[in-house]
C-alpha cells in the first residue's frame, strides 16, 4: 500500500514539473491530466470515493478540456513565448524552494497528530458527504449557484463581441468583404 | 475497503505534507517563471488542488466531513475562476494579439 502512494506521488511531482517546464501548452494541459488523475488516486487511497469522482468530473472531465478548447480555438501553438531573463528564473525557483523549506520547517516541530484508534472509515462516502453538506453547510451551497450564475453571465459578457470596442480591426474590412462577394460571381 | 483504508495506517500523515507543500511550490515557481497566461492559470489550479489534497488528508485522518465539504466548495470557486479567467483571456487574445503576462503591465497606471 504504501507503494501504491510513492507511485503516485512521484506520478503527481513528476508530472507538475513537466507542466512547468514543457515548452507547448499542449503538453503542458496533458501533463496536468495525468497529474489530476493522480490526484484522484490519492483521493482513493484515502477513501474520499465521492470527492475522486467529482474530482475527475470537474477538473478533467470540464476545466482542462475548456483550456485544451481555448488552446486550440485561439492556434497558441503558434505563439512563441518570449522567456523572462535568467535571474528572474533562478530567483522564482530560489524562492519556490526557500517557500517549501519554510512551510517544512514550520511543520516539523508543531504538528504532533495522533490519528485517532477508533477512526470512521466511511467518511468520504457520498452519504456522509451528503448529510454533511445538506445539513451543516446548507447556504453556502445555495450561495455558490449565485456564484456560478454570476460567473457564467460574467463569461459571456466578457467573451462577447461588440462592436464598439474591437478597435484593431479596421473599418473598411465588411464593405470589402460585401465589395468581393459580387466581383467574384461575376467573373 | 479494509484494503483500501489500510493506507491510512501506513502512511503518516506528514507524507501528504511533504507532497503538498512540494505541488504547491512547483505550482508558485511556474506563476513565477512563465509568461504565457494560460500556464500560469494552470499553474493556479496546481496550486488548488495540492491545498486540496492537504485537506483531504487531514479529513480523512481526522474522521471529519467538514474538510471533503470544504473540497467540494473550492471546486466550485476553481470552476467559476477558470471560467472567468478564460473569457478574459480569449478577449486579451483578441485585443492584443498576444497572450502575454507582460501586456498587463499597463494597468498599472
Amino acid at each position: 500500500m504504501q507503494y501504491l502512494f510513492f507511485l503516485l506521488a512521484a506520478i503527481s511531482v513528476i508530472t507538475a514539473l513537466v507542466v512547468v517546464a514543457a515548452k507547448s501548452p499542449i503538453n503542458s494541459v496533458i501533463a496536468l491530466v495525468l497529474c489530476f488523475l493522480s490526484i484522484a488516486g490519492h483521493y482513493i487511497l484515502l477513501n474520499a470515493q465521492f470527492l475522486a469522482m467529482v474530482h475527475v468530473i470537474v477538473y478533467t472531465g470540464a476545466i482542462l478540456v475548456l483550456m485544451l478548447f481555448v488552446i486550440m480555438l485561439l492556434n497558441m501553438n503558434t505563439i512563441v513565448e518570449v522567456r523572462k531573463p535568467v535571474i528572474t528564473r533562478i530567483l522564482a525557483v530560489v524562492t519556490g524552494g526557500l517557500l517549501f523549506l519554510v512551510l517544512l520547517a514550520a511543520t516539523k516541530q508543531g504538528l504532533s497528530v495522533d490519528v485517532p484508534t477508533g477512526f470512521d472509515p466511511g467518511v468520504g462516502l457520498v452519504k456522509r458527504i451528503g448529510m454533511s453538506l445538506f445539513q451543516d453547510f446548507l447556504l453556502p451551497f445555495e450561495v455558490s449557484s449565485v456564484l456560478f450564475l454570476s460567473a457564467m453571465v460574467g463569461a459571456m459578457m466578457l467573451a462577447k463581441k461588440d462592436g464598439t470596442e474591437n478597435v484593431n480591426l479596421p473599418p473598411s474590412s465588411e464593405p470589402d468583404l460585401r465589395q468581393a462577394g459580387p466581383n467574384d460571381s461575376a467573373a | 475497503m479494509e484494503n483500501v483504508m489500510t493506507a491510512i495506517r501506513v502512511v503518516p500523515l506528514e507524507h501528504y505534507l511533504i507532497l503538498s507543500f512540494l505541488l504547491f511550490s512547483i505550482g508558485m515557481v511556474g506563476a513565477l517563471v512563465r509568461r504565457n497566461i494560460i500556464i500560469v492559470i494552470m499553474c493556479l489550479e496546481l496550486m488548488l488542488n495540492s491545498v486540496n489534497l492537504l485537506l483531504v488528508a487531514f479529513s480523512a485522518y481526522h474522521s471529519d466531513p467538514g474538510g471533503q465539504v470544504m473540497v467540494f466548495f473550492i471546486m466550485l470557486v476553481a470552476a467559476a475562476e477558470v471560467t472567468v479567467g478564460l473569457s478574459i483571456l480569449v478577449l486579451m487574445k483578441r485585443n492584443t494579439d498576444g497572450v502575454d503576462m507582460n501586456i498587463l503591465n499597463r494597468l498599472k497606471w
